[in-house]
C-alpha cells in the first residue's frame, strides 16, 4: 500500500491528529455552513425549509429599511470610534514600557509591574462588578467626592450617556495597559548594553538614550502589533460592552460584535445578524491580509 | 506571528546572561550616575516614581476595596464610607453567602469546567504541538495552516451558536469543553517549544524502536513540562473567567458558571438581599452590622470569583520572564 516506510509513517502521524482535525472541522469550520441562514428567513423553532429561500433580502434591507440603516451607522460609528481610540493610543504600552525601565530599583519595578498585569487576570464581568462598587451611587467614588463637598447628589456614573467611549477605553486600558508593556519589557531587555554604554559615554543624558536607542528598537514590536490591531479593527469583542451597556448608555456602546448579538439572541432576527455577521467576517479577512500586505512591504515579514 | 514566539524565546535566554551580569553592572552604574545626574534625569526620575505610584495604585486598590468593604460591618459599606480601612471586622457576609441560591452549584460547575477543560486542553495542546513538529505527516503543512486560521477566521458568534445548538451542545456541560480542546494559539506555542529541543532526544529513543506515540510520552513530556505548565495556567484562566458561552448557549440555572451567576446577580441585586436574610433567620439584634445587603453579598461573591485568579496569579508571574509574552498578541 505505501511505496517506502517513510509514507507510512507519515500516514500513521497523519492518522494520530485526525480525531483533533475532525474537531477543529467541527467547531471552527463547520459554524461557516452556518452562513446560509443569511440567505433563508429563519425563525426557529420552526425548521429551515427551501420555501424561507429569500436570496439577498436581508443585504438589501441592510441598506434599503431607513431602521435598520440609522442603526448600522450608529453602530459602525461606535465600532469607529471605539477602535480608533485603541489604535491612536496604542503607543502607550511602549511608553509605559520604556519609562518603567528608568526605575532603577528592581523590587519596585517588579512590584508595579505586579499590581499593574493583575486587572488583566479577571474577567469583564469582575471589571464591571469592581466598576459597579466603585461608581455606583454609593460607591467609593461618590461617597469620597461628598466627603469632600464637591458634589452634593451622587454621580451616576454607570448609567451616563456622555463619556461612553473614553470610560470605556478608560476601563480597556486599566485592565490592559500593564499586561501589553510586557511586550515592550521583554523587548527593552533584548537591546544590546553596548549600545546604551556607548551613548553614555559620549554623553548621552537619560532623556537623551530613550529617544535615540530604547525607542527605535522597539518601534518593530510596536508595527507588528500595530498591524495586528488593524486587522481586528472590527473586532472589539463583546463582552466588555455587553457587561457595561444598559438602557441609557445603549446608543453609543453597541459595537457591531454586541449589535449582531443583540439582534440574534435579543430580538430573534438570526438571519439578519448572520448576515451582518458575514460581512464583517470577510471585511476582517481583508484588513487582516491588508496589514499583513503592509508589514510585508515596510518591513519584508509577515505578521501571520 | 511565529518569528516574534522565537524572538521572545531568543529574549528569555538574553535576560538570564544579563541577569548574571547585572549585579556587575548596577554597582558600577550607580556611582557612574550620581556623578553624572543631570536635572533632566532627576526629573525623569521623579516623574516615574509618581506616575508608576499612581498607576499601581489605581490597579490594586479596587481589589483592596471590595475586600475590606466584605469584613466590614454592613450598614457602613452599604453606605460607602469604607475608604481606607476596614471597621467594626466580621466574616458573616462569607457564611451567610454561601446560602445564595445556586452558588455552590455555580463553583462546582466553574471548578469543573476549569479542571477537566484546562487538563483536556493543555493534553491535547502539547501532543498536537508535538505531532506538528513530527518530521513526517502527510500533508502536514495543510493540516497546521487548517488549525492555525482559525486563529485569524471566525464564522462570528451567531453562526458558531445555531452549530452547537444543531449539535445538541446548548444547555450541555460538553459545549463548555469540547470547543476549547484545539487551540491555535497553544499549539504555536508548544510546537515551537519542541522545535528547540534537540532532536538527538527523539531521534535516540526512536533508535531504540521507540515508536511516536511511545517517544512522546517517554521521553518528550517529561521535557516538555515548563511550556505544559504555563499553558494549564492560561487555559485554567480562561475557563475560569469564560462568561461568553453561558451567555450564548446556557439557560439552564443547572449550569450557570460563576461568572455568569455574578453577572446576574449584579443586575438583580436589590431582590438578593432579602433572599439571603430569608433564608437565614437574622434576629432583630443581629440587625445592622451583619445583616445582609445588596452590596454586600455582591461584593462577597466578587471576592470569592477573584480569589483562585490571585492564589494562582503569583504562580503565574514566575513563567511571564520565560518568553510567553506573545499573549499580548492574541488579546
Amino acid at each position: 500500500m505505501f511505496k517506502n516506510k517513510r509514507e507510512k509513517r507519515a500516514f500513521i502521524n497523519f492518522l494520530l491528529i485526525a480525531p483533533f482535525i475532525v474537531l477543529t472541522l467541527v467547531f471552527c469550520y463547520y459554524p461557516l455552513y452556518g452562513w446560509v441562514y443569511a440567505f433563508f428567513d429563519y425563525r426557529p423553532p420552526r425548521p429551515m425549509t427551501i420555501d424561507s429561500f429569500v436570496g439577498f433580502k436581508w443585504f438589501k434591507s441592510l441598506i434599503e429599511s431607513d431602521v435598520k440603516v440609522k442603526q448600522i451607522v450608529s453602530v459602525l460609528r461606535n465600532t469607529f470610534v471605539m477602535s480608533g481610540i485603541t489604535l491612536s493610543t496604542s503607543w502607550i504600552p511602549m511608553l509605559f514600557a520604556v519609562f518603567l525601565n528608568e526605575i532603577r530599583n528592581t523590587k519596585f519595578r517588579k512590584f508595579v509591574q505586579t499590581a499593574t498585569t493583575l486587572p488583566n487576570f479577571i474577567s469583564w464581568v469582575l471589571v464591571y462588578s469592581i466598576a459597579f462598587s466603585l461608581f455606583n451611587s454609593t460607591g467609593m467614588m461618590n461617597s469620597f467626592l461628598q466627603k469632600l463637598t464637591l458634589i452634593d447628589e451622587p454621580i451616576l456614573f454607570l448609567q451616563a450617556s456622555d463619556h461612553v467611549w473614553l470610560t470605556q477605553w478608560l476601563w480597556l486600558t486599566w485592565k490592559n495597559l500593564g499586561w501589553a508593556a510586557i511586550m515592550y519589557i521583554s523587548a527593552i531587555s533584548s537591546i544590546d548594553e553596548e549600545m546604551y554604554e556607548a551613548a553614555r559615554v559620549d554623553g548621552a543624558n537619560r532623556w537623551k538614550i530613550i529617544w535615540t536607542i530604547t525607542i527605535p528598537n522597539l518601534l518593530p514590536t510596536f508595527f507588528v502589533l500595530l498591524m495586528i490591531n488593524i486587522g481586528n479593527f472590527l473586532s472589539n469583542g463583546m463582552e466588555q460592552y455587553y457587561v457595561f451597556h444598559n438602557a441609557f448608555n445603549k446608543e453609543y456602546i453597541q459595537v457591531l460584535d454586541l449589535y449582531v448579538f443583540n439582534l440574534a439572541m435579543g430580538s430573534g432576527s438570526y438571519s439578519i445578524s448572520v448576515a451582518i455577521s458575514m460581512l464583517k467576517s470577510i471585511v476582517s479577512l481583508a484588513l487582516l491580509f491588508f496589514a499583513n500586505g503592509v508589514s510585508k512591504m515596510v518591513r519584508g515579514e509577515s505578521i501571520l | 506571528m511565529e518569528s516574534i514566539i522565537q524572538e521572545t524565546g531568543d529574549n528569555s535566554s538574553k535576560i538570564s546572561r544579563k541577569k548574571s551580569g547585572e549585579k556587575h553592572m548596577e554597582k558600577t552604574g550607580s556611582t557612574k550616575n550620581k556623578m553624572h545626574r543631570t536635572t533632566g534625569d532627576i526629573v525623569l526620575e521623579v516623574c516615574c516614581y509618581i506616575f508608576f505610584i499612581f498607576a499601581a495604585i489605581v490597579c490594586v486598590y479596587p481589589f483592596y476595596y471590595i475586600i475590606i468593604n466584605t469584613i466590614s460591618a454592613n450598614d457602613l459599606s452599604q453606605r460607602g464610607v469604607i475608604l481606607f480601612l476596614p471597621q467594626e471586622i466580621h466574616f458573616h457576609n462569607y457564611a451567610s453567602v454561601l446560602k445564595v441560591d445556586g452558588l455552590a452549584q455555580a463553583s462546582m460547575i466553574s471548578v469543573l469546567r476549569t479542571g477537566i477543560g484546562s487538563l483536556l486542553t493543555v493534553s491535547a495542546s502539547s501532543y498536537l504541538g508535538y505531532m506538528f513538529a513530527q518530521r513526517y505527516m502527510w500533508a502536514k503543512k495543510f493540516w497546521y495552516r487548517l488549525v492555525v486560521a482559525t486563529m485569524y477566521f471566525n464564522a462570528g458568534i451567531i453562526p458558531w451558536f445555531l452549530t452547537m445548538k444543531n449539535l445538541g451542545l446548548t444547555n450541555n456541560f460538553l459545549g463548555y469543553i469540547l470547543p476549547t480542546i484545539v487551540s491555535p494559539f497553544f499549539i504555536i506555542l508548544t510546537k515551537t517549544f519542541v522545535e528547540g529541543i534537540p532532536g538527538e532526544l527523539s531521534e535516540a529513543a526512536e533508535l531504540d524502536g521507540a515508536g511516536v506515540l511511545k517517544t512522546f510520552f517517554h521521553v518528550m513530556l517529561p521535557v516538555m513540562k515548563p511550556i505544559m505548565a504555563t499553558i494549564a495556567i492560561f487555559a485554567a484562566v480562561n475557563q475560569w473567567n469564560a462568561f461568553q458561552d453561558t451567555l450564548l448557549l446556557v439557560t439552564d440555572s443547572k449550569l450557570y458558571s460563576l461568572q455568569f451567576l455574578l453577572y446576574q446577580y449584579l443586575n438583580q441585586a436589590s431582590s438578593l438581599s432579602s433572599l439571603a436574610n430569608n433564608s437565614s433567620s437574622n434576629s432583630l439584634a443581629a440587625a445592622a452590622a451583619t445583616m445582609q445587603t445588596a452590596t454586600s453579598i455582591r461584593m462577597t461573591i466578587t471576592v470569592i470569583v477573584v480569589i483562585p485568579i490571585m492564589l494562582v496569579y503569583p504562580i503565574f508571574q514566575r513563567y511571564f520572564v520565560k518568553g510567553i509574552m506573545i499573549g499580548a498578541v492574541k488579546g
